[in-house]
């Protein structure tokens, strides 16, 4: 089976579009987690297909966009030392920060390397020993594992000229400080799949009781997105609120558990500062006392770094979906791909940059 | 951020610690190794979700069929109410 273009047949969407209309008696207001499903959703018009029935709420999923400046400001300042190659995801070099730019810095003759994954910035570190070579680790809980394991890997090898500045954040606190938010509009989720994938549901069935609202986990393509919200939606007509798991064929209940061995291993959960919502408890994960040789933050002593947030830009807002895009004076204007004023413009799964791309001619 | 795509494994590297098997895995023509420390039960032939050059999680073909059956069986539902 072709499990993606099995999952993108414009026939079946079709069906769950109509099965949708046939359900909804009122309108609802829906927040999709994730990034990546704010991008499916926009590039394939799911929101315009539904606009009568549902209002689709773009979720801070994105961790590009919800990374905070001062993890820029350290990075810049890390990647900018002489004997320093610093490794990124290729999504991070764009984010602007109060001064420039880590693909600026690069211009300008730093060692910063895009890696496809973290273990690849461990290799570099082996082969180049007399370098320090540092891995700037941000994402939700499908990507913490993953550095995680490299912070273990390098523990074991006693791999010194190697260390880690993370930025790793957990969704379930942000989901829960968006649900204690006075104006919040959000009726239900589509929870995050591939979070899922690694941490299982478990951790939201409390959120679906605490705050009556329904949260359908779901995949990334147009099928599995209109399925998520169909249940959704059937959950909020038929005033239940649980939690349900549309993405099966990738999620269990549990998740994956040499993964969350490894996190327990390496990590402790920390209060975090999210862009554009401020500090939420819990929320974030940093290395923990046995891997404290392996920070990045206190090797290079930049713990103190702590800059504020631009005031022309309304990044804040989008990612707790009380404004969209289209609605902020500077979007397409002052602030496009090119030239981002915020990280929902920078990163494709931002929201801005989501509508910039697929909706700027209507 | 969190994307993350199914592939076919086609070669797996065994070694006697789980945290540091791997394997080739083939994206619709593209191959690449991978890790295989977070899907320790994975053999050859099965198909996973990448993600950051990790398999993440193993695809199970038969609750795939049933997400791609569960309109019929809706409708069929709905129709014999």
């Amino acid at each position: 089976m072709n499990y993606t273009t099995a999952f993108r047949n414009p026939q079946l969407a079709q069906k769950w579009v109509n099965a949708i209309k046939t359900l909804v008696t009122q309108h609802w207001h829906i927040m999709e987690v994730c990034g990546g499903q704010t991008h499916s959703i926009i590039k394939y018009g799911i929101d315009q297909l539904l606009a009568d029935e549902i209002t689709l709420i773009h979720g801070p999923g994105c961790p590009v966009c919800v990374t905070p400046l001062e993890y820029i400001d350290k990075a810049l300042t890390i990647a900018a030392q002489p004997n320093v190659i610093f490794c990124s995801f290729g999504d991070m070099l764009r984010v602007p920060s109060s001064q420039q730019d880590l693909l600026s810095l690069k211009a300008q003759g730093a060692d910063i390397r895009v890696v496809y994954s973290p273990l690849d910035a461990l290799t570099i570190a082996q082969n180049n020993p007399t370098k320090e070579v540092v891995f700037f680790g941000v994402g939700f809980e499908t990507t913490a594992p993953i550095t995680a394991l490299c912070a273990y890997q390098a523990k074991l090898r006693n791999l010194t000229n190697f260390s880690l500045l993370i930025c790793h954040v957990r969704v379930p606190p942000v989901m829960q400080a968006l649900l204690s938010t006075e104006n919040h509009r959000v009726q239900g989720f589509l929870g995050a799949g591939h979070v899922c994938a690694i941490m299982g549901f478990h951790e939201y069935k409390p959120i679906a009781a605490q705050y009556r609202i329904p949260i359908v986990i779901s995949g990334f393509e147009p099928v599995d997105i209109l399925q998520g919200l169909y249940f959704c939606i059937k959950q909020l007509e038929e005033n239940r609120f649980s939690v349900e798991n549309q993405y099966s064929r990738v999620v269990s209940e549990q998740g994956n558990l040499p993964a969350q061995n490894i996190m327990q291993e390496v990590f402790d959960t920390v209060n975090q500062n999210w862009r554009g919502l401020g500090e939420i408890a819990q929320s974030g994960l940093a290395l923990n006392a046995n891997y404290a040789d392996w920070n990045a933050e206190t090797r290079f002593a930049v713990q103190a770094i702590n800059t504020q947030e631009p005031v022309d830009c309304r990044s804040g807002e989008v990612l707790q979906g009380l404004l969209n895009p289209v609605h902020c004076a500077q979007f397409g204007v002052a602030c496009t791909p090119e030239h981002p004023l915020g990280a929902t413009m920078v990163s494709s799964e931002g929201a801005c940059a989501a509508y910039y791309r697929y909706r700027q001619m209507t | 951020m969190c994307l993350a795509v199914p592939a076919k494994i086609i070669q797996i590297k065994m070694t006697d610690d789980d945290l540091l098997r791997s394997g080739v895995v083939d994206f619709s023509g593209v191959q690449k190794e991978i890790s295989l420390a977070y899907v320790p039960e994975a053999v050859q032939g099965d198909y996973v979700i990448v993600h950051a050059g990790f398999a993440i999680s193993l695809l199970d073909e038969s609750e795939a069929l049933e997400s791609l059956q569960a309109f019929d069986d809706l409708a069929a539902f709905e129709l014999t109410l």
